[in-house]
């Protein structure tokens, strides 16, 4: 408990750089899943979370529902929706990360999310809890570095790191502008279009990987369209580290009853599933 | 920005840079479509830097779209109220019967310029949906429109107009399966096709450029206007009326008009079954400032952030946003913006049509309602301006729905 606290008290956690250290020591890409915060209610969503380390997973992004996520599929609208309509707040999916991060001071968690359900809370209080929190960084899909003022520099200011998304779009000239303010890790998308729709290719995220590592030494994290545990292997092999989150949230609406509910075993159905993608990064 | 409170030299110098109009606006996208929002930017500075440009706006302006519409004097409506003057400009006599024409024939023409050759869009009322379906027709362009599947159901006359232009309609099941969903998932279909595809948005909202840009293209509106009326009585209107939802024809009707001290400025919000029931659209008197679509807006939100699903009996107007430079007006008050519920729309609605032998848009009513409530408080020497900014014939299912007609 007390490295915990002393932990989320310093400027930067430094969870992030020493778990792809960590990764590097052991030869491995990284794992991550997205799991929306409270679905499909909860209880079960915090027992899920927990449930991730053990289950393989080297770090956690943890999205914050929102009505509207633009950038996403159904599977993590249809996640982000079950939450709400079951009570999820920012305030409860800020005491489950609490709560993680009590049980595992050295996993790294970052709250992922459209930036409307944090500009409500008011930036300054979201950075004051989430620090409280013990998060370790935020991704938020619809600020660009055109909008650093919002969020991103207040966050760096208050010490917590502020994850960049990279997509196929992001050409040269534009990655300095993207890199500038960024930091943890990168986090490259590596299809046109949102999430949960397209397979990924692992060629063209080669190419892209090594281009983005001419202009960066942050580890590099890739999503969208990564399913299966040997298309974790495979991008793992390329990249820094993999993350799997539209067939995760898939997994926990296939173990609803017609009403919505979670049936028995849900959360252990998910993290099963996670155990086997987890084992496509220590092949 | 200045502050709220003084007195602005001119309120029509915005967007900042960062296309901010004071608080509201700017660039809240994905990064996938950050670069492309940029290259739009780039194209529309071009374009405007360019004669041939405007030449071409104008020549299908005169041409295609029927343009100027006429500032019409609703003589019956003025006399049986007993007020104001009451003057229509007349949009919804344009080519496919309404203002979204206008802003359609702009962006279309960007989109060729900038050799994009895939066109998507997001409709309401379905009356931007028709504009971009007869715009691509006209240009040999595919288009697909998303619209939400309760407006499907509701503006079906217009689904199958767009399907008769050879558009494909995709009905959007997610949400409140309205505009605000429709917009959404135009916004998918873009990120996942943004080398060939340009989205052509309907309103005054979304990243900069869009607001600005169609604000631009709406403005004909206004110009006209002040020139017609300037021939007609020889003075500037008292008062400008137009309803808003996402705020196009508003803007496209008051951008003009700002910094003309004297003219009073409304806007007409929908109010549903009424702004006390939670059942209503009105988001600049029942919301709050937040992010939704690309920009800061007034937005009906609850207090976690979270949007509220919109409700108006027109499609047009069921937006939980307004545009930002809207939003801004408000603030620096400017504009005001007033509530009309479903009843006074559809009760105006029945009135333009036996009065003045117009049947409105569901839209326009709200705007008809409100000059309903305000000519008669006015002196008869005071000058409205109200914009017509489409025709009812796309409603007129809705209407008889409510009147317990079956047809």
């Amino acid at each position: 408990m007390a490295e915990t606290m002393e932990q989320t008290n310093t400027a930067d956690s430094g969870r992030i750089a020493a778990r792809f250290a960590k990764l590097k020591a052991e030869g491995r890409g990284g794992f991550s899943t997205f799991i929306s915060a409270g679905d499909p209610n909860y209880d079960v969503g915090l027992e899920i979370l927990m449930g991730l380390p053990d289950a393989g997973v080297d770090m956690i992004e943890l999205g914050m529902p929102f009505t509207d996520p633009m950038a996403d599929g159904p599977a993590v609208e249809a996640a982000g929706l079950r939450a709400l309509k079951n009570g999820q707040t920012m305030k409860k999916t800020l005491a489950m990360a609490r709560t993680f991060r009590d049980a595992h001071p050295d996993t790294p968690l970052v709250l992922m999310g459209y930036y409307n359900p944090i500009y409500a809370y008011g930036v300054d209080r979201f950075l004051a809890d989430v620090k409280e929190a013990g998060v370790d960084g935020l991704i938020v899909v619809d600020l660009p570095p055109e909008e650093d003022e919002e969020l991103c520099l207040p966050a760096l200011k208050a010490g917590i790191n502020f994850i960049r998304l990279a997509t196929p779009t992001t050409d040269d000239k534009r990655l300095p502008t993207v890199l500038r303010n960024t930091s943890g890790f990168v986090y490259y998308i590596s299809i046109l279009g949102i999430t949960g729709t397209k397979e990924i290719q692992a060629d063209p995220v080669r190419g892209a990987i090594a281009r983005i590592r001419r202009h960066t030494d942050l580890p590099i994290m890739v999503g969208f369209g990564i399913r299966t545990a040997d298309q974790v292997h495979e991008i793992t092999q390329v990249a820094d580290a993999a993350v799997v989150g539209s067939a995760i949230v898939d997994r926990v609406r296939t173990h609803l009853d017609a009403d919505g509910n979670p049936l028995p075993g849900c959360a252990k159905a998910v993290l099963d599933y996670v155990a086997e993608l987890a084992a496509g990064a220590r092949r | 920005m200045q502050h709220p409170e003084s007195k602005l030299n001119s309120y029509r110098t915005g967007p900042d840079e960062g296309g901010r109009f004071g608080l509201y606006g700017g660039r809240f996208v994905a990064e996938t479509l950050m670069p492309l929002i940029l290259d739009v930017q780039q194209a529309y500075e071009d374009a405007k830097a360019d004669p041939s440009y405007q030449a071409d706006i104008d020549y299908y302006a005169q041409h295609y779209v029927g343009r100027p519409s006429p500032l019409y004097f609703a003589k019956r409506m003025t006399e049986d109220l007993g007020g104001a003057k009451i003057y229509f400009k007349r949009e919804e006599l344009n080519h496919t019967g309404s203002h979204k024409i206008n802003n359609v024939m702009g962006q279309i023409l960007l989109a060729r310029r900038m050799g994009k050759t895939r066109i998507i869009a997001e409709t309401g009322a379905g009356q931007h949906g028709v504009a971009t379906a007869t715009a691509c027709a006209l240009f040999n362009m595919p288009c697909k429109v998303y619209m939400g599947a309760v407006d499907v159901a509701r503006q079906s006359p217009n689904v199958f107009r767009m399907k008769l232009l050879g558009a494909e309609v995709q009905a959007v099941e997610s949400g409140s399966k309205t505009l605000k969903d429709a917009l959404n998932e135009a916004m998918r279909d873009w990120v996942a096709n943004v080398e060939d595809t340009f989205y052509i948005i309907g309103t005054v909202a979304g990243p900069h450029p869009y607001p600005t840009m169609v604000r631009d293209f709406q403005c004909v509106i206004g110009n006209e206007t002040k020139k017609q009326i300037l021939e007609a009585e020889g003075r500037l209107p008292d008062t400008l009326v137009a309803c808003v939802g996402g705020g196009s024809n508003a803007m496209g009707l008051f951008h003009p008009f700002l910094d003309d001290e004297g003219v009073n400025i409304v806007g007409v919000e929908a109010a549903g079954h009424g702004i006390e029931t939670g059942e209503h659209a009105a988001s600049l008197t029942g919301g709050s400032p937040g992010v939704l679509h690309g920009n800061r807006m007034y937005l009906l939100q609850d207090e976690d952030g979270q949007v509220i699903e919109p409700y108006s009996i027109s499609a047009g107007l069921d937006y939980p946003g307004i545009g930002p430079e809207h939003s801004w007006l408000k603030d620096v008050k400017r504009a005001e913006y007033v509530p009309a519920t479903d009843q006074e729309a559809v009760d105006a609605f029945q009135y333009c049509s036996r009065m003045e032998g117009i049947l409105p848009a569901l839209e326009s009513a709200h705007a008809i309602a409100h000059v309903m409530k305000l000519a008669p408080t006015l002196p008869k020497d005071h000058i409205i301006v109200m914009n017509m900014s489409g025709r009812g014939d796309k409603d007129v299912n809705t209407i008889a729905d409510r009147m317990g007609v079956s047809l």
